[in-house]
């Protein structure tokens, strides 16, 4: 057992997949001791917050200490981040339809433009041929860029509780910082908010964690059903054997994807648990398992082994646990493996068609999928919401597969490189 | 061809046997599962309806239309009967058009997505991973890992992915539907243009998803046959090379069809997925739309549907194989 061990982590590939597989898994169940949110809190009044470090305004605004540090490209930056080349270019196309020559205008020279703008923008002229939402994107630019030079402070004012006119409490200038370290509310959203308003990796976290769960129960339930079936089939033979293959044969032909559809729909939506899909998956996909299984088990039923402890008397169940399911083991287990990666995927798949587990209770991958493509998150270029979601679906599959191909090298030579 | 008699009877038989249990369980997993799917659909159409004799009367006769107040084996008859006439009732969703005609809508255009998607993926994989075998070293260490890791990308992830890149950045390719939704079908350069313009993403993320598993599995039926002893002696006996390669890749192109019959039901499943991602207007969204609708005669008779087609394909598959695999002629000739 020690040797099969050490032989199998001497498998570059079987080592690799491992590494990915364990990572995933750790990850997925240490995170959760680390942040202690619920993962289906909604967090964020919106969708699709993009990634970043959310740092609350009104605490930084109210933190004890502020720090004045004189940095000179402060006014730069802060210009072109309100004012960026698309907005300059917005501008010009603006004057020039207000009727400025084009040859007085220079996108580069910001306070030129930013004067010619403000001597003649006007809200409610119309220009002809132009869209409503382009008009009003006009009045918000307007907006955002007045003051944009000016370099005095900010005044903060507060509303008096009694008379109800508002008293000056603070001043913010522009060259005042606050350190994030000491701001009492910072939000750390390394992946974003989904369409909820739900915090993209905790929720990520606790969905690989269910959907690891989900092809585990899948896969273990396929291979029982599958090794069952191909014991018996293989070992007993018979008129057995025959019925047995004979449905075996028949859910070979039959997509199973077809069976998972027309099951899932049955059961309704109200009974569909996680568990309950996958049961569902673990029932439709035995097959493989199963033919593969009773083959091996048909070329091992008449080694001598085998005869020698039917002449000893032992009974079928012995005979089954020690002188087959030794040889088969290595077979089964990579089954298994396989098993759990195409359960992973499968529910993912259900999901996609609103078959997937009930969606209140806990997050899947397939759910974070199928709520992406509701929200439309890939038309709109919200990437955080599917792209993580598809790359840990696409590791665990390959990891396992690369630990079932190691495991294959290991156990069956002919096919060591 | 009198040979082949045996063979493609018993073919034959099995698929007419396959195609019969298909049908019983198309009949019977709905009907064996807990609860009782009249009264769901009763619950459903009822909702916000306070009379209770009214809604009564509704499960009466939704329960009447469904014949679920008949005995088992009457309800079978009847169920049948209606399938051989080519009614599956009408849709709920999409009250009152009947199931077959929706179906008959979109079925045409996922036969004409992923047939020759399907073909051509197994075409282009096979080729890959053929050429892999042969040429070994730098291609070989190339399409292996990428074929390995594409076999295991969920379809409808390779989908989205097409989606982003070709649709939303490059904007090559529109990113759903069938054809412009500005258009109505006719057989004008425009709408055929159209078509064609929308079936590339959704044709080519079939063909991607193919591509990996057969050429992991041409390649390694490629390495067996390079290395069988009927190779070695015809190098021995002079016999050019191109000549071996023929018989190499013909001996290991036959298993390779069996596995496209064994996994054209899985590569159809990935498929359907594909299409929701695209909006594309076949039975994939048909029954993503029926789920959402929760009608039941739309998802039992488009499942029954795909089993079929399924069914079709692999028998098919049998019967080219038959022809092909002279192991097969030579047994019909005893």
């Amino acid at each position: 057992m020690i040797n099969t061990l050490r032989q199998i982590f001497r498998s570059g590939k079987f080592v690799a997949g491992f590494s990915i597989f364990a990572a995933i898994l750790l990850g997925s169940l240490i995170y959760p001791l680390i942040i202690r949110d619920a993962p289906l809190t909604i967090i964020g009044q919106g969708t699709f917050f993009p990634p970043g470090i959310y740092v609350s305004v009104y605490d930084s605004v109210g933190a004890t200490t502020t720090y004045t540090l004189d940095i000179d490209d402060a006014a730069v930056n802060r210009i072109a981040s309100r004012f960026n080349e698309e907005d300059r270019l917005a501008v010009k196309e603006w004057l020039v339809a207000a009727g400025i020559p084009e040859a007085e205008i220079d996108t580069a020279d910001t306070e030129k433009l930013l004067a010619q703008w403000e001597t003649n923008f006007d809200s409610t002229k119309r220009i002809p041929g132009m869209t409503n939402a382009k008009r009003n994107y006009y009045i918000r630019l307007n907006s955002s860029i007045d003051g944009l030079l000016s370099s005095e402070g900010l005044v903060i004012a507060a509303k008096n509780a009694e008379t109800g006119a508002l008293e000056q409490i603070d001043t913010i200038e522009q060259s005042d910082y606050v350190n994030v370290t000491e701001v009492a509310n910072v939000r750390v959203l390394p992946l974003g908010t989904d369409n909820f308003g739900r915090d993209m990796l905790t929720e990520l976290v606790a969905a690989t964690r269910v959907s690891l769960s989900i092809g585990f129960i899948a896969g273990t339930v396929a291979t029982l059903i599958g090794l069952t079936l191909g014991l018996l089939a293989g070992y007993i033979g018979g008129w057995l054997d025959d019925i047995i293959m004979f449905v075996t044969n028949l859910f070979t032909v039959i997509p199973s994807f077809v069976l998972l559809i027309l099951i899932s729909f049955s059961i309704g939506q109200e009974q569909r648990g996680a568990f309950t899909v996958a049961v569902v998956i673990g029932f439709t996909s035995w097959v493989w398992t199963a033919r593969a299984v009773r083959a091996q088990v048909v070329s091992l039923r008449n080694r001598d082994h085998v005869n020698l402890s039917k002449l000893s008397g032992h009974s079928i169940v012995y005979i089954i646990l020690n002188d087959i399911l030794p040889y088969i083991a290595s077979y089964v287990v990579m089954a298994l493996i396989l098993q759990i990666s195409s359960g992973i995927l499968a529910e993912a798949g259900l999901s996609i068609l609103g078959l997937g587990p009930k969606t209140t209770e806990v997050p899947t991958l397939g759910l974070m999928m199928n709520w992406a493509r509701i929200y439309q998150a890939d038309i709109q270029g919200r990437w955080w919401a599917y792209l993580p979601v598809l790359v840990t679906i696409a590791s665990v599959a390959f990891s396992m597969n690369l630990m079932n191909t190691g495991l294959d090298q290991v156990f069956n030579p002919a096919l060591r490189d | 061809m009198k040979g082949y008699r045996k063979y493609f009877t018993t073919k034959l038989v099995w698929f007419l046997t396959t195609f019969v249990f298909a049908f019983l369980l198309n009949f019977i997993l709905p009907r064996l599962m807990p609860g009782d799917p009249v009264a769901v659909i009763t619950q459903r159409v009822t909702q916000g309806m306070t009379s209770q004799s009214g809604a009564q009367a509704v499960y009466e006769q939704y329960a009447e239309q469904f014949g679920t107040n008949k005995p088992l084996w009457e309800q079978f008859a009847r169920y049948m009967a209606n399938v051989v006439r080519g009614d599956f009732g009408v849709s709920f969703s999409q009250y009152p058009r009947p199931v077959a005609q929706i179906l008959g809508a979109s079925i045409g255009w996922t036969i004409a997505l992923q047939f020759p998607a399907i073909i051509v993926g197994w075409l282009i994989g096979n080729t890959l991973g053929a050429l892999a075998a042969y040429l070994k070293g730098g291609f070989d260490k190339v399409v292996m890992p990428v074929s390995i890791f594409i076999s295991n990308f969920p379809a409808f992830g390779m989908a989205v992915i097409l989606l982003v890149v070709f649709g939303v950045n490059l904007r090559w390719f529109p990113t759903s539907g069938g054809y412009g939704f500005d258009l109505i079908p006719s057989a004008s350069w425009g709408f055929v243009w159209s078509v064609i313009v929308h079936y590339q993403l959704p044709f080519w993320s079939v063909v991607l998803i193919s591509i990996g598993g057969q050429a992991i599995g041409m390649r390694s039926m490629a390495i067996y046959e390079l290395n069988a002893d009927y190779v070695k002696y015809a190098r021995f006996m002079g016999i050019k090379d191109w000549k071996i390669i023929g018989y190499v890749f013909r001996n290991a192109m036959l298993p390779q069809i069996t596995g496209l019959a064994l996994s054209i039901g899985t590569m159809v499943g990935g498929a359907l997925v594909a299409e929701i991602i695209f909006s594309y207007p076949g039975l994939g969204y048909t029954i993503l739309n029926g789920v959402i609708g929760q009608d039941y005669p739309l998802i039992s008779a488009a499942t029954l549907i795909i089993t079929v087609m399924v069914l079709i394909a692999n028998f098919a598959i049998e019967i080219i194989y038959g022809l092909i695999d002279p192991r097969i002629k030579a047994a019909q000739a005893d």
